[in-house]
């Protein structure tokens, strides 16, 4: 029963598609609360650079080293846009957009000069190839496993690892930095930490989903559960449900359109994000909407039916 | 190929002036959105007019570049007021409303894209190129678009040039002046996008936002005066764009976008190591003669006061390096006296004065 639903193509892309967004989303929670979620933007386009660095290095195009690779390229992107900050000669925004075009631009130069021999090329960049992941598998309990789903749920799990062992430090050092600071919570690198788990992540991500569409798994779940609630933890789950909900309707409709698989998805992160913008019960635009109108009305109504 | 039959190549002529354009346009307004704390702005729009590219396409069904630049402007307009709507009327901060915008309208023009892909149109091939830009494939007829655009453009701006300068320093005081901030903000937004528009075909939306941080950045470091820097931000534009497209012409293969980006990544680069008086290397040169400065007046002050004592014995690199100099300078004579080294007169002087202030300052 369970081979036969893991042989179907639709199964494995779309556990691939709900990994993505479940292990993009850990770590897009802490980036859109600290509000740092343009760094997922430019650690997406800086780990071509990585990629290409590694694999030049190592001829290795997937795999704990390139892992460890993006994770290190994260880092340095996070660190070249800092030392640009530091010098107080450009703003910290500014800083970002100049670093990873850069980053990016050496990325694609590289892959120019070794294009006939490598087979990452630009298309797979942008887009990934999330409806090949069951080509690619490996044998695990006697079952076809496809190689991405394995990948991306050891990113899931480390990730969880990571967030549910310094949970209540990560959560002091993204709401109150100083006071995390004066108990020794080091929120510094804490952030370090967590800024090259989104990295790896990406990485992991990348054959996937591709660079740009990272983006969205990692910020656009993350950004709407920040719409529904004030909780941390419910923030995760709500990722999570969103990413799966995506997952599964993405997949169908790009199906049903023939168009790219994780691009629908990431449309369909969006469309979660539109409706708890709109609809959500606390913050959303129609509730305030309401509530203005109800307490508009309220003085002419007696106080008791309030 | 040599520089003569190089500067007679139709390709590459259309090459170097679609570049220069870029560079005319994107610099000037680039200053604009990075002394408003914009910059990652241009990087939303420029993704977010993924969209609007293929969204023509499809109602066309051709790749003219006037359909194309208006389907474009529209999807990075719309981006940049769905980021305006999103932070001004929910919790979520610039960033995450930046992020949002610019991955979903680039995930809407992917999945547009494998539309248009599957339509199995014949013309459609080249559209991706989109992505990194594909300067060689710029035609005469694209020029004068791109040049009527940047006219357009910058003529707008030299119109209403005190207003922009004004919202863009003290937005503040601009309106208690009553003057329409909201819509000239806008409008400095919607010229942002024309950059982007311009910048499709030579550099792609993908690499963008370097186009329009970068030439501003660097002449941010040589100018005080907004006049000057956009002047400025326009050369350098205009210099990585023809060099880097210059470039890749020479290397064959290699993308004209990444190189554009590289060559004005260095520029700033320069800028930040060069400039006059905001220059990190000027900063640094400035350290060192101060603690030269320093280790001589020590000197002086110590030979003054301990005759006697030997100077060079156990004496550092430096020490001995500030000795020679004092010397070249006419301050010290070496002696025969037990420390080696001795004031002249005019050595006497100088030392005297830098007792008096140095005890002055710590009786």
């Amino acid at each position: 029963m369970i081979a036969e639903l893991l042989n179907s193509t639709a199964l494995p892309i779309i556990l691939v598609g709900a990994m993505v967004g479940i292990a993009s989303s850990a770590v897009g929670t802490f980036l859109v609360l600290r509000g740092n979620s343009m760094l997922s933007d430019a650690i997406s386009h800086s780990i071509v650079f990585g990629i290409v660095i590694v694999w030049i290095l190592t001829k290795q195009q997937s795999g704990p080293v390139q892992l460890i690779g993006a994770a290190l390229t994260g880092l340095l992107t996070v660190f070249l846009t800092e030392a640009l900050a530091n010098t107080k000669r450009v703003k910290q925004d500014a800083a970002i957009g100049l670093v990873f075009p850069a980053l990016f631009s050496i990325g694609v130069l590289l892959l120019n000069i070794y294009a006939h021999d490598v087979h990452i090329d630009t298309h797979t960049v942008l887009l990934g190839e999330i409806g090949f992941v069951w080509l690619d598998t490996v044998e695990l309990f006697g079952l076809p496993i496809p190689q991405a789903l394995v990948s991306m749920s050891v990113m899931t799990l480390i990730n969880y690892a990571f967030i549910g062992l310094f949970y209540k430090e990560l959560k002091l050092a993204t709401f109150d930095p100083a006071l995390a600071k004066t108990f020794g919570f080091m929120p510094t690198i804490l952030f370090y930490v967590l800024l090259m788990l989104t990295s790896s992540t990406a990485v992991a991500a990348f054959d996937a989903v591709g660079a740009v569409l990272f983006i969205a798994f990692a910020i656009v779940p993350a950004s709407a559960a920040y719409l529904l609630t004030d909780r941390l933890w419910m923030m995760f789950v709500i990722g999570a449900l969103i990413s799966i909900a995506s997952s599964i309707s993405g997949y169908f409709l790009a199906v049903h359109f023939n168009v790219s698989i994780g691009g629908m998805m990431a449309v369909m992160t969006g469309v979660f994000l539109i409706l708890a913008f709109l609809f959500g019960p606390r913050y959303g635009l129609m509730t305030q909407v309401l509530k203005r109108r109800r307490a508009r009305q309220a003085p002419v109504e007696p106080p008791a039916t309030m | 190929m040599s520089w003569l039959d190089l500067l007679t190549d139709y390709t590459f002529q259309n090459v170097v002036i679609g570049a220069s354009l870029l560079g005319l346009i994107s610099g000037p307004l680039g200053c604009f959105a990075v002394l408003r704390r914009q910059s990652l702005l241009g990087d939303a729009i420029s993704h977010a007019a993924l969209p609007g590219i293929c969204l023509s396409f499809i109602i066309t069904g051709s790749r003219d570049i006037g359909g194309i630049m208006i389907g474009a402007l529209v999807t990075g307009s719309l981006a940049a007021l769905l980021m305006l709507l999103l932070t001004r009327k929910s919790r979520l901060k610039t960033d995450a409303g930046l992020g949002v915008c610019l991955s979903l309208f680039f995930a809407v023009g992917i999945v547009l894209l494998t539309y248009i892909q599957g339509t199995s149109n014949a013309s459609q091939g080249g559209l991706e190129a989109f992505l990194f830009g594909q300067a060689a494939a710029t035609l005469r007829s694209d020029l004068w678009v791109m040049g009527g655009v940047t006219l357009v453009t910058l003529s707008l701006l030299a119109a209403f040039w005190k207003q922009a300068k004004l919202v863009t320093f003290d937005a503040e005081y601009a309106r208690t002046l009553g003057m329409p901030t909201t819509a000239i903000e806008a409008t400095l937004t919607a010229m942002v996008a024309l950059a982007v528009v311009v910048g499709l075909q030579m550099v792609g939306v993908i690499l963008m936002a370097a186009m329009i941080v970068a030439p501003a950045a660097a002449a941010r470091q040589w100018s005080r005066h907004l006049g000057s820097m956009l002047a400025i931000a326009a050369g350098v534009g205009i210099v990585s764009g023809v060099s880097g497209a210059t470039i890749s012409t020479l290397s064959r293969g290699l993308a004209t976008g990444p190189l554009i980006v590289l060559t004005a990544t260095i520029i700033v680069l320069l800028s930040l190591a060069l400039a006059p008086n905001r220059g990190l290397l000027w900063g640094i040169v400035k350290h060192y003669r101060q603690k030269a400065e320093l280790q001589k007046r020590q000197l002086l002050y110590t030979l003054y006061k301990h005759p006697t004592r030997p100077a060079t014995r156990r004496s550092t690199l430096s020490a001995r390096l500030t000795l020679a100099r004092l010397k070249r300078q006419g301050y010290l004579i070496r002696s025969q006296g037990e420390a080696g080294w001795g004031l002249t007169a005019t050595g006497q002087a100088k030392a005297r004065q830098v007792v008096a202030t140095f005890e002055e300052v710590a009786p």
